[in-house]
């Protein structure tokens, strides 16, 4: 099974929902459409000769300047019999962080998951527990977005050129 | 090259006569066989050179006092080899490390299971002001969760100045007045803290 077999095999199956394909640093990634995502990690853990059973993690990216399509809902995938891995990305708006659940389809997806909400603010519909993982519960926003600046703003006492927050430090 | 290695050749002999360390005698009268003085000294002396520490060692900076509670450096010449994990047994608790806002609820519970007379040292900037963690997920300095008595700073400091922190608690323990923690500046600051 090589990565050209496998772009095959979708392609194949998924048609024009599938776009994108590219192998940076040779691990074949594409993108498929959001509301296909199960269909396609259902099919992939299905069919014999490709059997990627493994979900290796889950991740968003924010592209705040990408209307529409500003967070891409990341799958790494792992075939552990012939040692393959590949990702694909869903990218859904912003306004509307919905997707699918891939709990349905892997225990591991729930923790996974879980991190991708408590960062990003993306709604995995179907998830069986979706809240706070690693942040505090009483977190008011989604800390990986870009809009929000890394930095805490809780402490005023800090002295900000010590900090490069702006003041004559570039 | 093999490493040179010292050897202690000249062993030194263990000099216990008149070496003993004693805290030393408050004011007071004294004559043939009484002393007196009053009870606020009394206490403060033995509050000084017995304070239980809570080690609360979240990250690099606990391993600092590690060391710090280690044969080289041993915090118990200070009266303070009895850590205890247990804050209603503890006089000090010693904030060691980066405390992520997680944590802060924990920090505080603990804080309040203490019994007075308690005192706290933020070791560390992280424990001080958050350090270089200035993010979103780390508490920036124990401070805002609980009153702190004193800060000892650098990342991480040498077990040194942990130690000078803990001599300026004892500095504090001895010359505190027995009536302070009845106060009305006391309890306004535990109030500004939310504790009763
Ligand atoms: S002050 Fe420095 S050494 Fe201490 S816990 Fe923070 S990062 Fe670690």
């Amino acid at each position: 099974m090589t990565n050209e077999t496998i772009q095959q095999k979708i392609q194949d199956k998924f048609g024009a929902s599938v776009t994108g394909f590219e192998e940076p640093y040779g691990m074949l990634t594409f993108e498929i459409a959001a509301d296909k995502n199960i269909e396609l990690l259902q099919y992939l853990y299905d069919e014999p000769d490709l059997a990627f059973r493994f979900l290796t993690d889950v991740t968003v990216v924010h592209y705040p300047d990408d209307k529409g399509r500003e967070l891409a809902v990341v799958y790494h995938l792992h075939n552990l019999v012939d040692n393959i891995r590949f990702r694909f990305k869903c990218f859904i708006d912003i306004e509307n962080p919905e997707i699918n659940t891939a709990t349905v389809l892997f225990e591991s997806a729930n923790w996974q998951e879980r991190e991708a909400y408590d960062f990003y603010g993306v709604i995995f519909k179907g998830h069986p527990n979706l809240k706070r993982i690693m942040n505090v519960e009483e977190m008011d926003y989604f800390p990986m977005r870009k809009e929000f600046p890394l930095e805490d703003q809780s402490r005023t006492d800090k002295d900000d050129e010590m900090f490069g927050r702006g003041g004559s430090v570039i | 090259m093999a490493r040179p290695v010292r050897f202690n050749i000249h062993p030194k002999q263990t000099d216990i006569h008149d070496n003993i360390a004693i805290a030393e005698m408050p004011d007071g009268l004294n004559g043939e066989g009484y002393f007196a003085t009053n009870l606020e000294k009394v206490v403060a002396l033995g509050r000084k050179n017995s304070l239980w520490p809570l080690p609360f060692a979240t990250s690099c900076c606990g391993i600092e006092f590690m060391a710090t509670a280690a044969a080289t450096y041993d915090l118990a010449r200070f009266g303070a080899e009895r850590m205890a994990f247990t804050p209603r047994q503890c006089d000090l608790l010693m904030v060691m490390g980066t405390i992520a806002k997680k944590m802060a609820p924990i920090v505080r519970q603990v804080y309040m299971q203490m019994a007075e007379p308690r005192w706290v040292m933020a070791v560390g900037a992280c424990a001080s002001s958050g350090g270089i963690f200035d993010t979103y997920s780390v508490l920036q300095g124990i401070d805002q969760v609980v009153p702190v008595d004193v800060y000892v700073p650098g990342c991480p400091p040498r077990p040194e100045a942990i130690l000078d922190g803990f001599m300026r608690i004892q500095e504090l323990a001895g010359h505190e007045s027995l009536r302070r923690r009845n106060s009305e500046h006391y309890k306004k600051l535990m109030g500004s803290y939310g504790i009763q």
